[in-house]
């Protein structure tokens, strides 16, 4: 589902942030991005999801190869992937329900669809009876479920998530991760970033450990634990 | 309905109102969002309003004019001083041939004894002329252009044709004045044409910054929007049609204020033409002219936020 062969990531300030990283995540997989600060774990998951472009080596996701992608083709190639910031990123000026209907409506789905979707995905994250709210009313925890919505209303294949739990409580972190993994369960690949070891250890998922933009460690998942 | 067609129908049809659902989508919350800032909306629309008015109020002024001397024509004429050698038989002859042509309405030939009796009367010279020999005057041919004066290279033209006639010694025009007034009116025209030219600039430049801010406002929009793919047409497209929205709104309101002017003006107007024992009722806009304003104002809104789409839009990219 997503490869990289030898890609080295080289910002225009000259910092190196990924070298020659080799990577391999199969489809339908779970994988924590773990590893310190400046690491290099959103600049991997900005590769994947084009939002940055590798210097050089060979990147395939989704089947596509990322060198070819055309510019025009990067839309159609990022409504099979949902992004889940640590800054949310939700529209302050539309309601919840408007929010998690974003990607529904770029997408060209109908109003009924639209909305048997966007409650549907609420429900997922427990947070249909706030369709109406705007994000300011809503807690940080809940904000982050808003986002979480959003990313998976389109069922895409494949969920990036960066720091999705940065600065909430240990039992919101928790249940924000089982989130993940039942998206994980239906056949979703996910790839999530955290340094919050405590809170993903425990889940025996394969977890990948950058230091200084190199791979440092590949521990696979330890069977069905969590 | 036939089963097989119906099936094969959705694709496209889907597609087709999947595509103008979102225009749909577009127009109305491009709109919406207008609505929801009345104050800034207003007064953009409103400076659009009067830089569309302005030109528009003039081009308006101009018919009005136009209109009003339009019952000048008639009295131009232009007189053909024959040799003196030519006999008011030729004469006769003469402004028949010349009544044949397409441009000449009328031609009437005036024998040299007339023009002697016309000139007479006219100048109060007849001691003087008496104490002549003969008949100084020669035989004149009057032709009534059967064409528009506006036209003043055709005026000209027949001009020039009259004056090469056998016989004619001299063509001369009459009523210069009036085509002094044309060539003014064809200056103030152009002069309406070149401000029109300037102030449509404006508005493009107006709408193009108004929307520029829009697209600097909404940033963080633009980035979740391209983040989850939205192509570049889906973020264009509101910009687009905020833009034309201003356009049309903006031209609405410099209707109404042409109109308002113009109501304004028709009581003393009609006190005016009343002096002079007439009336005269002023020329409105008209359906198709108001409709051309119309297609203007939402032709510079679009240029206008196409301008600024082009140059900003691509800017923002998703960090
Ligand atoms: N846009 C950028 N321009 C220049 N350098 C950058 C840019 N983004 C990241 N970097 C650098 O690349 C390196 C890796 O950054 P990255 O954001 O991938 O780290 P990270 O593992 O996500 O760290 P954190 O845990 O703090 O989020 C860092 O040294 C950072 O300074
Ligand atoms: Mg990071």
């Amino acid at each position: 589902m997503i490869l990289f062969q030898n890609v080295t990531k080289r910002y225009p300030t000259g910092q190196e942030a990924l070298g020659q990283m080799n990577l391999e995540v199969d489809a339908g997989e779970m994988v924590f991005l773990t590893g310190h600060s400046g690491a290099g774990k959103s600049t991997l998951l900005k590769l994947i999801a084009m939002i940055e472009r590798p210097t050089r080596g060979r990147m395939v996701v989704n089947g596509k190869n990322l060198h070819t992608l055309t510019r025009r083709r990067i839309p159609q190639f990022r409504r099979d992937i949902g992004i889940i910031f640590q800054d949310h990123h939700l529209l302050h000026d539309r309601s919840v329900f408007d929010n998690v209907a974003l990607p529904l409506i770029i997408a060209g789905y109908r109003q009924q669809e639209i909305g048997r979707r966007v409650r549907a995905a609420l429900d997922k994250v427990s947070l249909l009876h706030k369709e109406k709210a705007f994000p300011v009313t809503l807690s940080t925890g809940e904000q982050q479920r808003v986002g979480i919505a959003r990313a998976v209303v389109n069922r895409p294949a494949i969920l990036l998530a960066d720091e999705p739990t940065g600065n909430l409580d240990p039992a919101l972190s928790r249940e924000i991760m089982g989130l993940f993994d039942e998206f994980n369960q239906v056949g979703t690949t996910v790839l999530v970033a955290s340094h919050d070891l405590d809170l993903i250890a425990p889940m025996g998922k394969r977890m990948i450990s950058l230091k200084g933009g190199r791979l440092q460690d590949d521990e696979p998942a330890r069977g069905a634990s969590a | 309905m036939n089963a097989r067609t119906s099936q094969r129908r959705p694709d496209v049809h889907a597609r087709a109102s999947a595509w103008l659902l979102s225009h749909a989508r577009s127009l109305v919350f491009s709109l919406g969002k207008l609505y929801r800032t009345p104050l800034s909306s207003l007064m953009t629309t409103a400076v659009i309003g009067i830089a569309l008015a302005l030109p528009t109020g003039m081009y308006l002024m101009l018919s009005n004019l136009e209109a009003i001397s339009g019952g000048w024509d008639e009295s131009a004429q232009v007189s053909l001083f024959l040799k003196p050698s030519v006999s008011d038989e030729q004469a006769e002859e003469l402004a028949r041939q010349i009544q044949r042509r397409d441009d000449v309405g009328s031609a009437q030939a005036i024998g040299k004894a007339a023009a002697l009796a016309e000139f007479r009367e006219l100048s109060g010279f007849g001691a003087a002329l008496d104490a002549l020999d003969g008949n100084p005057l020669p035989a004149v041919v009057v032709v009534q252009p059967g064409l528009a004066l506006k036209d003043p290279l055709r005026i000209q033209q027949l001009v020039y044709d009259l004056e090469r006639e056998p016989g004619v010694e001299r063509a001369q025009l009459d009523l210069q004045w009036v085509q002094r007034l044309y060539a003014i009116m064809e200056t103030a025209q152009r002069g309406v044409l070149v401000i029109g030219i300037m102030l449509g600039l404006a508005v493009l430049l107006v709408v193009g910054n108004t929307i520029r801010l829009d697209i600097q406002n909404r940033r963080d929009e633009i980035e979740v929007a391209k983040l989850i793919g939205a192509t570049d047409a889906f973020i264009r497209r509101p910009f687009l049609y905020g833009g034309i929205w201003y356009g049309v709104i903006g031209g609405l309101l410099g209707l109404i204020m042409v109109e308002a002017a113009l109501g304004f003006l028709a009581a003393p107007v009609n006190r005016l033409a009343g002096l002079y024992g007439g009336q005269y009722q002023l020329l409105d806009l008209g359906a198709g002219a108001a409709f051309s304003v119309l297609l203007i104002a939402m032709a510079l809104g679009l240029g206008g936020s196409w301008l600024a789409v082009g140059r900003h839009l691509s800017d923002i990219e998703p960090r």
